[in-house]
């Protein structure tokens, strides 16, 4: 619009001296032209520009750094029992406004009735447990196993699914196949039997979401490779004698890798679930290890006395699940720019 | 469109004889068989049984008679409930089980669209942060802890509903709203995607170009292109409330087949397990079945070349 | 034909984008006589489309911010029309043809059902009425079969002939205009031919105006009787088509032509390409906007946007290289710069 107005402005007796040639520079018709900058700087910028992704990368940096060190911050550990420290509610001074003020729900300060001096931030399982410690040390858990069945898909989904496409013809079709029925089976059915034949813990469980979770890794992989490799570019590498793994490493996964990136941030808060999910039906960790799931689970049997042990835990599995989906959420978006309305 | 419907009948077969083998094996390798609480059964019943399902033959002949059985729709007995058919023990708690999932599934689909179609239509309006705002707390909320949480304040803080038990029909009322908020927020985000989706397609300015009212293109071009791809959740829809059936079941004392797959899971009663994990599959892999049959149906452009080319 | 059907005067169009606000169409004026075929010419970027697309309101409110100038129809603003009455207006009065046949119909409806939504919008006529004119429509864009073809759906047509479909339903309902956005730019070269001999016989047949909205200037020569040069947001030459193609005034049309393919052309001369690319128009410039790119540039082009000039029959260009002054300042090295070009 600052263009459009500049003709009423022209003066009528423009001095003739600026009738003159111009030196033309050859620069200036480039400089017009827009900056270049790589897609994942793009994909960045658009990230940061949304609060709900900047406010979930936040949060989960915090959840995650109190899960390491939360657990050291109480002088209990996880699995300390301290029977005349039972089933005490939340009490964190200076923050009784809140409700963590160590009344119970008939609004007796159960600290002053007990002569409890210590003030447990989350209360105290049946047992006199810390549930600080306790939630926190869960949270580790909970993440240590996404993380681990996270990676785990990754491999073997980029793997599978690449080698599938790579390759193609008769090789695809049969790793097509398997795939076309494995998909077909709920994971929530093979989870559940792993779960059962495996010994209840941490890699049982990790491995029973990993026998179901590398399949949608791999179908996304291989999709994206099927469709970059007969694209031009991967032609004109070919054709100009770039070797196979050279094409794989250089030219199909860096193009392929924005999918794989939102696959495996979405199978993080997945495995998660999951994880809570076989510890509430009672296939999960066995005690004294908790996850969140083991905590909402036992917090759900005692929720009508003590509804912290229930509220607790489940305020924070469904943050952090909130905060994976919401973030993985915003990388889809931020790497393709086109779903985005 | 018969080719393209046999094929798909042939993977569904396929698939629900993988997965039979394979829950037959896997359950083989676990300890114990019917005899080993011996207080349970009868010596007269354990012949009948051994006649029957060949326990005390080797494995292959024992998965032969298993599959034989299996086609005739006998799953085995229990191990835990003396000797009652698996099959009838599915008949018996499906009952409550449909009810909560076909209400949460109406209920879910109807508010979910409503508020998907909505969002889409007024994008960036405080009504579309709230519903997509919603659709992520449904989404990412475990159902479990909503569950627990629906429970303790709608249910025994404020005494609106029924918490637990199974009593009379409002009872259902609670699982049902619990079980339909995964199903509201799945349909709202896929719907309001799919009518972005579609309202930027060109063939949408071309309708308008022609003068069509905005009710007539919403009508009869955005909705209609974005329902048909609606049909394809069904599938993810189905495994969301299977998944829910088992905790809300277990949280509500529904008596439904999901608190019995907990049940039988506690009491290691295999069987049962086996025979419910079966049922669960089979209904996953008619459901996808069904939808691809529909969509095949209803989108025109399937309907021909899958049709024509498979 | 003194008054025009359409008239369009200094309209403005801008875009909120994530860069921040883009001013697409800049002062645009043109006017569109019964019958006649405009053809508006440009790059990629140039703000045709847009300008296209404002003429139906067709641009998405939450994007395009802002609007003004006057589009006049038959005496009447429409671009201060209600959506109701625009509703009203487009396709029974002016319709239009969108670039790519392969999006622009419904994938899920019969072609008959889209070609009879504009009749019964417009004509209000019983369906055995519309279902008849669906397939006159049909046979009249050259479609075989046309009884049975009414009830296929789009997938089941080739580009070409997805494309005549589009054109029918445009001109289902006998309209004054019709702005065709780019129709032949996703078409293979055989079948762009045919359909724009199509569209050349159809407008003889039913004197329906055209815009022609192109970038290809072979089109321009077979079909328009007046072209409108637009660069950078802004129609930096109109006139007739004869005066355009052989005696173009502003540096940039004359950089269109030469960059062009012709058959008359000596065998070994070259195609001479313009350097540089479009400015853009989120960060607008002072000056004349191909100043960066102009072989010719003078010290005013950088320095202020360029009046109109106006010759003889509406042939008109914004170029300070037209002022006078610099006529008898720098005639001389200008000629010798363009024998310079072309030797």
């Amino acid at each position: 619009m600052s263009m459009m107005k500049i003709p009423e402005t022209v003066p009528d007796d423009i001095i003739e001296d600026l009738f003159v040639p111009e030196l033309v520079r050859e620069s200036r018709s480039e400089e017009a032209s827009t900056p270049s900058s790589s897609p994942w700087k793009d994909a960045f910028r658009r990230l940061r520009a949304s609060k709900g992704v900047v406010l979930s990368a936040i949060l989960i940096l915090i959840m995650a750094s109190i899960a390491i060190v939360g657990p050291a911050m109480s002088k209990y550990s996880y699995d300390e029992q301290n029977l005349a420290h039972s089933n005490l509610p939340p009490k964190i001074p200076g923050l009784q406004w809140l409700g963590f003020d160590g009344k119970d729900r008939q609004d007796t300060d159960v600290y002053q009735q007990r002569n409890v001096d210590t003030a447990y931030w989350f209360g105290t399982d049946e047992f006199g447990r810390d549930l600080w410690t306790r939630v926190w040390k869960g949270m580790q858990i909970s993440l240590f196993i996404a993380l681990i069945a996270a990676l785990l898909d990754l491999f073997i989904g980029v793997l599978y699914g690449g080698l599938s496409a790579y390759y193609g013809g008769r090789v695809d079709s049969a790793m097509e196949r398997i795939i076309e029925i494995l998909m077909g089976i709920p994971s929530l059915i093979v989870i559940v039997l792993f779960a059962i034949i495996l010994e209840p813990g941490i890699l049982s469980i990790t491995l029973a979401m990993i026998i179901t979770g590398w399949v949608g890794m791999a179908r996304i992989v291989r999709g994206q490779i099927l469709k970059l490799k007969v694209q031009e570019f991967v032609l004109a590498a070919r054709t100009l004698g770039v070797s196979n793994s050279r094409i794989i490493w250089k030219h199909l996964l860096p193009n392929a890798m924005g999918p794989i990136v939102v696959n495996v941030m979405f199978d993080l808060p997945t495995a998660i679930f999951f994880e809570a999910f076989l510890s509430f039906i009672g296939l999960g960790l066995q005690a004294p290890l908790a996850s969140l799931g083991v905590l909402i689970n036992d917090g759900f049997k005692q929720m009508r006395m003590f509804p912290y042990k229930l509220v607790i835990p489940a305020v924070m599995i469904s943050l952090i699940l909130i905060c994976f989906n919401l973030l993985a959420d915003g990388l889809r978006d931020a790497l393709d720019p086109k779903t985005k309305k | 469109m018969i080719r393209f419907l046999l094929k798909r009948f042939g993977i569904m077969v396929t698939t629900l004889f993988i997965i039979a083998t394979a829950t037959f094996f896997l359950m083989k390798l676990l300890p114990g068989t019917p005899y080993s609480n011996p207080d349970k059964l009868s010596e007269q019943q354990i012949a009948m049984m051994n006649q029957k399902y060949g326990l005390d033959q080797p494995v292959p002949i024992q998965y032969a008679r298993y599959m034989g059985n299996l086609i005739q729709g006998d799953l085995g007995v229990s191990l835990h409930y003396k000797g009652r058919p698996v099959s009838q023990i599915i008949l018996e708690r499906i009952g409550p089980s449909a009810l909560i999932g076909f209400q949460a599934l109406i209920f879910g689909s109807f508010i979910g669209l409503a508020l998907g179609i909505i969002s889409a239509l007024k994008p960036n309006t405080l009504f579309d942060y709230g519903s997509v705002t919603l659709a992520v707390l449904g989404m990412s909320i475990p159902s479990f802890v909503l569950a627990s949480l629906l429970q303790y304040y709608i249910g025994v803080k404020l005494k609106w509903l029924p918490p637990g038990l199974w009593e009379s029909y409002t009872s259902s009322l609670l699982p049902s709203l619990a079980l339909s908020v995964i199903v509201i927020a799945t349909v709202a985000r896929f719907i309001r995607g799919e009518m972005l989706e579609v309202l930027g397609q060109e063939y949408i300015m071309t309708a308008r170009a022609k003068g069509v009212t905005e009710w007539g293109v919403v009508m009869r071009h955005v909705l209609r292109n974005s329902l048909i791809p609606v049909v394809t959740m069904m599938g993810p829809l189905a495994v969301g409330i299977i998944t829910g059936t088992l905790v809300v079941e277990k949280i509500f004392s529904v008596p439904g087949l999901g608190e019995q797959f907990i049940l039988s899971i506690m009491s290691k009663d295999y069987s049962v397990i086996m025979g419910v994990t079966l049922f669960y599959s089979a209904l996953f892999i008619l459901t996808v079945f069904v939808v691809d049959v529909l969509y095949g149906i209803l989108d025109p452009r399937i309907r021909e070349t899958e049709g024509g080319r498979t | 034909m003194n008054r025009p059907i359409l008239a369009v005067d200094n309209l403005e169009v801008s875009f909120h984008t994530q860069s921040g606000i883009v001013d697409a169409v800049r002062g645009v004026s043109f006017s569109l006589q019964k019958g006649e075929t405009l053809a508006i010419v440009g790059e990629s970027g140039s703000g045709k489309s847009v300008t296209a697309k404002s003429i139906l309101g067709l641009l998405p409110k939450q994007i395009a911010s802002k609007r003004a100038g006057k589009i006049i129809y038959e005496g009447k603003n429409i671009l201060e029309f209600s959506l109701r009455k625009m509703q009203a207006l487009r396709g029974a009065e002016i319709s239009m043809v969108f670039q790519d046949p392969m999006t622009s119909l419904n994938p899920t409806m019969t072609i008959g059902k889209q070609l009879m939504e504009g009749l019964y919008r417009h004509r209000k006529v019983s369906k055995a009425k519309a279902a008849q004119k669906a397939v006159e429509m049909l046979q009249m864009v050259g479609i075989p079969n046309a009884e049975e073809r009414v009830n296929t759906y789009p997938h089941q047509f080739s580009g070409g002939m997805r494309q005549r479909v589009v054109i029918a339903m445009a001109l289902a309902c006998d309209p004054k205009i019709l702005i065709a956005d780019e129709p032949t730019t996703a078409l293979d070269v055989t079948i762009q031919a045919q359909i724009m001999d199509l569209m050349r016989n159809l407008q003889k047949k039913t004197g329906t105006a055209i815009i022609l909205i192109t970038h290809d200037l072979g089109v321009v020569a077979k079909m328009a009787q007046k072209v409108a040069v637009m660069y950078a947001g802004e129609i930096v030459e109109t006139g007739p088509v004869e005066d355009i193609f052989y005696r173009p005034m502003h540096p940039y049309t004359r950089g269109l032509l030469q960059s062009m393919p012709r058959l008359d052309a000596p065998r070994d001369e070259p195609l001479i390409p313009i350097p540089g690319f479009p400015p853009d128009l989120s960060h607008p410039q002072r000056g004349c906007p191909f100043a960066p790119r102009c072989a010719h540039v003078m010290k005013v082009c950088n320095a202020f946007f360029p009046l109109p000039k106006e010759t003889h029959n509406g042939h008109m260009a914004k170029c300070w290289l037209l002022d006078e002054r610099a006529n008898h300042r720098d005639r001389l090295v200008r000629e010798c710069r363009e024998v310079s070009d072309h030797g």
